[in-house]
């Protein structure tokens, strides 16, 4: 549905993105993560069509976006980042004005603006000036406006920054809602949201890709850094100095365990080590009774985490 | 055709449903009358021309005031964006958003209809400069107003955006003028000539009808109106 190949992106000396490729399938809601000013609102501008790459090329829906910007256009709902919206007209001229340039048909109009309000709950407000309202409402405003044409693909810019969680989870319900039949970009660094919402994950980090994969195979990717959780029932000063000896442990730090006389760790292991047999050997050889061991699910925040603030090298 | 039309609908409901409107009809014509008449009952003479000579002079201030938020408000408020990303095509946009502006100049000519009905009630006006007169204003006003929209494409400051509009239309007001022509080489003297816009009003003001005159106004719009194009299609590639 959507080809990036080989984009690249330079403001004057700044490499804002760098030579990213990637595609998105058909139905696929795809979570673009990124810390501030890694380059996704630009990723997304060129694949809306706002701005063009400096190299490389964007496909969507088979049309090359220097050969055919408005074909592309007319298959994307876009929104933004900050939701952009004009101040001085209400909410349905405003509707109206995107329901005439996108092509709607005169006697199709007006349902297709209704059945939008009633998606986005916009119906006590419709006559309202869109400068006059809240900013949940707004927020809403634009979502129906890159919605109306019922457009095959979203690409949505941050659309649930600066609501209240009860709102966010409007949103992102609706978002879900919508993915079943249609494919989804949204950019967010709000990871919860990520999980909550998305079948696929992109990393990119000053401006280039490093991540791609589902988000369970990208806390998988990383699983051998997951810190391990150890209890047992022995002298605290022994199992101190087997685990500072023990070459697969890197650090460890105690946690309350909340039972007379057990122990916790949670345990960072070194790099490639098979930590949890070997915490099990361990116990074994030196007699220690266990009361748990296991390894830490890791979040995607960890996996985050990792890919984007490791230097190079 | 149809986008151009649907972005004029836009752009005249976001001047009717906010004061700019009003405040640019009310203004001027109180200001435009007031002008007139001032003089009129001193000469003594039924005819329009004072009226219209009043235009280009009326228009340097109004019609960048009219012009200046078309593109510099879409730029400040980030809705550029909603509209490029649009199915609509460079030049619609700016079509869109001149016709707008003209449309509403273009009401506001016609409500200064009872300044005429008021000259021909008290005396006997020549149709001829009549009708010349408010055909070369409309020509300058819509000259003006591609000057001013191409002035309100390369900022997002309004301000800056009707300070450079007022100091083109300005300049391509007064290199037609004798004090202008002076101080250049005889040989750009008729080049000047040729390119300023008071010229070519005054021409048609008199009820003479050339069609160089018209062209002259076209091709003055049709470049501005390029000009806007070529800012805005050059911003995709920044």
């Amino acid at each position: 549905m959507i080809e990036v190949e080989n984009v690249t992106k330079r403001f004057g000396t700044v490499v804002a993105v760098d030579n990213v490729s990637f595609t998105v399938k058909k139905g696929e809601i795809l979570g673009f993560l990124g810390p501030n000013g890694a380059g996704k609102t630009t990723t997304m501008r060129m694949i809306t069509g706002y701005i063009f790459p400096d190299s490389g090329t964007v496909r969507v829906a088979g049309y090359d976006i220097f050969e055919n910007p408005i074909e592309i256009r007319k298959h994307i709902g876009y929104l933004p980042e900050d939701n952009p919206l004009y101040t001085d007209i209400s909410v349905m001229d405003y509707l109206e004005f995107l329901a005439q340039v996108r092509d709607i048909p005169k006697e199709k109009r007006r349902a297709r603006i209704d059945e939008v309000v009633d998606i986005c709950g916009l119906g006590d407000v419709l006559y309202r000036d869109i400068g006059e309202l809240s900013r949940g409402y707004r927020q809403r405003v634009g979502l129906a406006g890159c919605m109306i044409h019922d457009p095959e693909i979203l690409i949505l810019d941050e659309p649930t920054s600066g609501l209240d969680p009860n709102q966010v989870v409007g949103i992102r319900e609706l978002i879900k809602e919508l993915g079943r039949e249609k494919t989804v970009i949204i950019s967010t660094h709000i990871l919860p949201e990520v999980s909550a919402t998305c079948n696929r994950v992109i990393i990119i980090n000053k401006g280039k890709l490093v991540a791609d994969g589902s988000p369970e195979e990208l806390s998988n990717m990383m699983s051998g850094r997951a810190s391990v959780v150890i209890g047992v029932r022995a002298p605290k000063e022994e199992v101190e100095n087997r685990l500072r000896e023990a070459p697969f442990v890197e650090s460890f730090a105690e946690t309350p365990s909340g039972e007379e006389g057990v122990l916790r760790y949670r345990i960072t292991p070194s790099d490639g080590a098979k930590a949890t047999e070997e915490l099990f050997k361990l116990a074994v050889q030196n007699g220690w009774v266990l009361t748990e061991l296991y390894r830490e699910r890791v979040s995607l925040e960890e996996v985050f985490r990792q890919l984007t603030t490791s230097e190079e090298g | 055709m149809r986008n151009v039309l649907a972005i004029v609908r836009k752009e005249l409901k976001t001047y009717f449903n906010s004061p700019i409107a009003y405040i640019f009809m009310i203004v001027f014509l109180t200001l435009s009358s007031w002008l007139f008449f001032r003089g009129f009952f001193l000469i003594g003479q039924a005819e329009m021309r004072p009226f219209f000579s009043l235009m280009p002079w009326l228009f340097l201030f109004f019609i960048p005031a009219l012009t200046m938020r078309l593109w510099a408000e879409e730029r400040k408020l980030g809705t550029v964006e909603i509209l490029m990303t649009l199915p609509v095509k460079d030049w619609e946009l700016v079509m869109g958003k001149f016709l707008a502006g003209f449309i509403l100049l273009c009401i506001t000519l016609l409500l200064t209809f009872p300044l005429p009905v008021a000259v021909a009630a008290l005396g006997d006006p020549d149709p001829g400069p009549l009708i010349g007169g408010y055909l070369g204003t409309v020509l300058m006003g819509a000259a003006y107003m591609a000057i001013g929209l191409f002035a309100s494409t390369i900022t997002e400051n309004q301000i800056i955006a009707f300070i450079v509009g007022v100091v083109f239309c300005f300049a391509m007001l007064i290199v037609g003028e004798e004090i202008v022509l002076f101080s250049v080489p005889d040989f750009l003297a008729p080049l000047f000539r040729y390119l300023g816009l008071g010229v070519h009003f005054s021409s048609i003001g008199r009820g003479v009808l050339d069609s160089r005159d018209i062209v002259y106004y076209l091709s003055v719009i049709g470049f501005f109106l390029y000009m806007c194009v070529h800012t805005i299609e050059g911003r995709r590639w920044r």
